[in-house]
């Protein structure tokens, strides 16, 4: 259902390398040299958290970036080589206030414990800013980093085999998250008592073993670390078509999608919808964020010209599985508007070049949508959730 | 000719989830919260501290079937807080305990290395091990590993892990943007590790950090964990830090190092010290005593006895004498997740060495426990304090100490006020930081990833 809080649209930006262009590293503003450091993340959060955005993603993966979908490659005309995204996000915290931090975790190879406290403890250093964003890794050469399982090679995601063995990994990240989510509640609020009294630091009856169990792994819990601060850190998930538009909808606070006109996105809200429906989260709040990636000038010859540059650079002209648009930020303002018609309730753009793209953003399309009302002009809350408009959820083990 | 002198190492372990730690105490923080963390750091950093040490645990504590709640519970993940602390913090070495049992090499390389990169060089892994299925359960694997099995695991996780971080030399990176080339070598990366407990291969995805490897810590007091430590580790976590014990330790594993081709200088022994300080030195005494007994409640004095009695006595008096009944020498622990009770070996002769001292002695279970527990390692006034431990480091019972406070998160601020700079004046421990990086503090070499690579490819 919708939700209420105090900006009309919301606005994240994804933090991937120097841009989602493969050639923005060459670009003058583009810093490559300091991608390794703490200092370039730290300036572009900041940047971020200056034109009052929502939260930032940031990209991960087990392997090293690809221009194949699937497949490793051996280029070394694009940027190779990233930094753990959650380190990323925590290193970042102490240096934000307001900000929302959504890493990005891969539920595939990853331990459920380990995730759950770790994003729990980036809210505990936000203190409440924490999100992520689950995804799942459909590559051989990202298995064979881990050597536990292997998974079979497939050349995209549109025959029966693959739809089978995605369908499996998103059965298995929904499980993950499940188990991410229960491990939160493993504590009440209240839980630590401190009784000097009795000599009880704990009260262990709200301590709660979640007991999961399932086809992938079992946990028993409860967490290591106490309930974070907003109760429920984010959870969010890309999804491009119905299978993890059910993880999304059964799961997730956040949706992204990559619908490319206005009837694509209201197909897309309406089927996230009625799975939330039939997943009986109705009555939840679900917000549904478009991705779109920008290149954007006040002048749109110059943001056309600059696309095409970095075409010519890259050899190719640049594909996407969102929509990109190529303009002005009071053009971008436009669709913004005309697209949150559509049952979207914000947007997650891809600055092409985080150098130029991103203090567009924030210096151009944001000022443009404060103008028209349709942006925030100050942060309203202290936590994610509350920049949502998302309620402190009641803890799913705590007596009612 | 006299011996020059030792420089001394100094660390500060977060107290937490330890049963040293005194919650009850008025001045006691949270031991969860950001500002708790960023306030021992900074206070370690303050007093050029060469790093700040994080144990950890997978499962919470259990004793007779329930989560044991009489000493601190909970604490953060590991890497994100030290992450978080890279921020708060600009010298000061990052040391955190991980696990090679329940988690897989790729994935924790690729931590320690974005760890290092983000703190500028001032990372450290403490190597630890665990095979109980208790802890398992919490994990994908479950209780997969024999015991005797852990060391041969930690050492091939060890192994794997600096393969990964050697496969990158650290020169990869032109990112030249006329040429378009961004690497210059398009196998940066590779591996292939064909092992008993790994068998993986690939590319691993981040780039040479500023120490090259993370500093390693190892912490195990066995006989394999004393050859791990001599094999592969740049520090040892220990816990002997009596004068006597600490000298038999510091002998024992620095011998071992030649069969490495290792020089004594390469390993630092760093054993855990808890300490009391007062104005004079009979006012320490009595400061110590006041807190053992914060320590050690009537209610821990129980519970401390089933370590070594393994069953349930909580219908004992804590101030009355000490069971009549044996130990149960059975298979299952009554206390889960905690290394401790494997320290009594023999129980029955460890009751009936109790029963003996409690009897000549008066003393009451609760008496019992606080006599027979560790003393804190450093108790006299700061000018004691100093020299003890400097008399220690220079008769070679240690390198430096991991201290333990006894209070979060300020338990280190008298420390790091009043006897760091008796030992600065001793000429003994740094006045400033003299390098950027954990290896600087503490005199290691920085590893070399193309003779790291010589030896995978040989």
């Amino acid at each position: 259902m919708s939700t209420t809080s105090a900006s009309p649209l919301h606005l994240a930006v994804a933090l991937d390398g120097t841009g989602w262009h493969p050639a923005s590293w060459r670009e003058p503003v583009a810093r490559p040299r300091d991608l390794f450091t703490a200092g370039y993340w730290a300036d572009l959060v900041t940047e971020a958290e200056r034109g009052l955005l929502d939260f930032v993603t940031i990209e991960d993966g087990l392997g090293p970036q690809s221009s194949h979908l699937l497949l490793p490659d051996e280029r070394t005309d694009q940027v190779r080589g990233r930094l753990d995204a959650v380190l990323i996000a925590s290193r970042v915290a102490p240096l934000t206030r307001h900000i929302g931090l959504v890493p990005t975790v891969v539920a595939t190879h990853t331990e459920p414990f380990h995730i759950s406290k770790a994003i729990a403890t980036l809210d505990y250093v936000s203190t409440g800013r924490a999100g992520l964003r689950v995804k799942i890794s459909a590559r051989p050469d990202e298995a064979a980093h881990f050597g536990r399982r292997t998974i079979p090679r497939i050349d995209g995601y549109e025959s029966p085999a693959a739809r089978e063995l995605v369908t499996e990994l998103f059965d298995e990240a929904a499980d993950h998250v499940e188990v991410v989510r229960r491990l939160w509640d493993s504590w009440e609020d209240d839980a630590e008592i401190r009784d000097v009294a009795t000599g009880r630091f704990v009260d262990r009856d709200k301590l709660h073993y979640i007991d999961f169990q399932g086809p992938h792994f079992s946990v028993k819990g409860p967490s290591i670390t106490p309930r974070p601060p907003q109760g429920q850190p984010l959870v969010t998930a890309l999804a491009h078509w119905t299978v993890p538009y059910r993880l999304v909808a059964r799961q997730a606070d956040v949706g992204y999608v990559t619908p490319h006109d206005a009837g694509q996105a209201r197909a897309t809200v309406a089927e996230i919808r009625a799975e939330q429906e039939a997943a009986g989260r109705a009555t939840q709040p679900l917000h549904v964020f478009a991705d779109l990636v920008v290149f954007l000038d006040d002048d749109p010859a110059a943001a056309a010209a600059r696309r095409d540059r970095l075409d010519t650079a890259a050899g190719q002209p640049y594909t996407s599985d969102a929509r990109i648009f190529t303009g002005s930020p009071a053009q971008l303002a436009d669709l913004l508007e005309e697209l949150s018609g559509t049952g979207l309730t914000g947007f997650r753009l891809r600055p092409a070049v985080l150098g130029h793209d991103l203090p567009a953003i924030t210096r151009g399309l944001v000022p443009e949508l404060q103008r028209r009302g349709a942006f925030r002009r100050t942060y309203e809350a202290d936590t994610l959730r509350g920049l949502l408009g998302l309620s402190r959820p009641a803890n799913r083990y705590a007596a009612a | 000719m006299t011996k020059p002198l030792k420089q001394i190492h100094l660390a500060a372990h977060f107290p937490g989830v330890n049963n040293t730690t005194v919650w009850s105490d008025p001045r006691a923080g949270s031991h969860i919260e950001f500002a708790s963390f960023a306030h021992f750091a900074r206070t370690a950093e303050r007093a050029k501290f060469d790093f700040l040490f994080l144990a950890e645990g997978l499962r919470l504590r259990e004793q007779g079937g329930q989560i044991y709640d009489l000493d601190v519970v909970g604490r953060p993940d590991t890497f994100t807080v030290l992450a978080a602390l890279a921020a708060v913090t600009d010298r000061l070495g990052l040391t955190g305990t991980i696990n090679s049992t329940f988690n897989e090499p790729y994935e924790v390389a690729r931590q320690f290395a974005s760890l290092d990169h983000l703190s500028g060089g001032r990372s450290a892994w403490n190597v630890v091990t665990s095979w109980d299925a208790f802890t398992g359960e919490n994990f994908r694997r479950g209780g997969f590993l024999p015991q005797e099995e852990r060391y041969s695991r930690a050492r091939e996780f060890l192994a794997t892990a600096n393969e990964l971080f050697d496969s990158w030399r650290g020169d990869e990176i032109v990112a030249d943007p006329v040429t378009g080339t961004f690497l210059s070598d398009a196998k940066a990366g590779a591996f292939v590790h064909r092992g008993r407990h790994f068998d993986i291969h690939g590319r691993f995805d981040v780039p040479r950090s500023p120490q090259g490897r993370p500093v390693i810590f190892q912490a195990g007091d066995s006989e394999e964990g004393r050859e791990f430590a001599a094999a592969d580790a740049d520090a040892i976590f220990s816990r002997h830090a009596t004068l006597k014990e600490g000298q038999a330790f510091h002998r024992d594993v620095k011998r071992r190092l030649a069969k490495y081709g290792r020089r004594p200088d390469e390993l630092l022994i760093l054993p855990a010290a808890t300490f009391v300080l007062g104005d004079t030195d009979a006012e320490a005494e009595e400061q110590a005593r006041e807190v053992r007994r914060q320590q050690v409640s009537g209610a821990t004095a129980l519970k401390h006895l089933e370590f070594v009695w393994n069953r349930d006595l909580s219908s004992y008096d804590p101030d009355g004498p000490l069971p009549d009944i044996d130990p149960d020498v059975g298979e299952e622990h009554i206390a889960r997740g905690r290394a401790q009770v494997r320290m009594y070996r023999d129980p029955l002769a460890t009751a009936r060495e109790w029963r003996a001292l409690a009897e000549a002695n008066n003393w009451s279970i609760r008496d019992l426990v606080i006599h027979t527990g560790n003393r804190q390692t450093f108790v006299g006034s700061p000018a004691t304090v100093a020299r003890t431990i400097d008399d220690f480091v220079q008769a070679d019972a240690a390198d430096g100490f991991i201290l333990v406070p006894h209070i979060t998160p300020t338990g280190l601020d008298e420390f790091a006020d009043k006897v760091v700079p008796l030992l600065q004046e001793r000429g003994v421990f740094r006045a400033d930081y003299e390098g950027t990086t954990l290896r600087d503090h503490l005199g290691l070499a920085h590893p070399d990833a193309a003779r790291g690579n010589e030896r995978a490819a040989s």
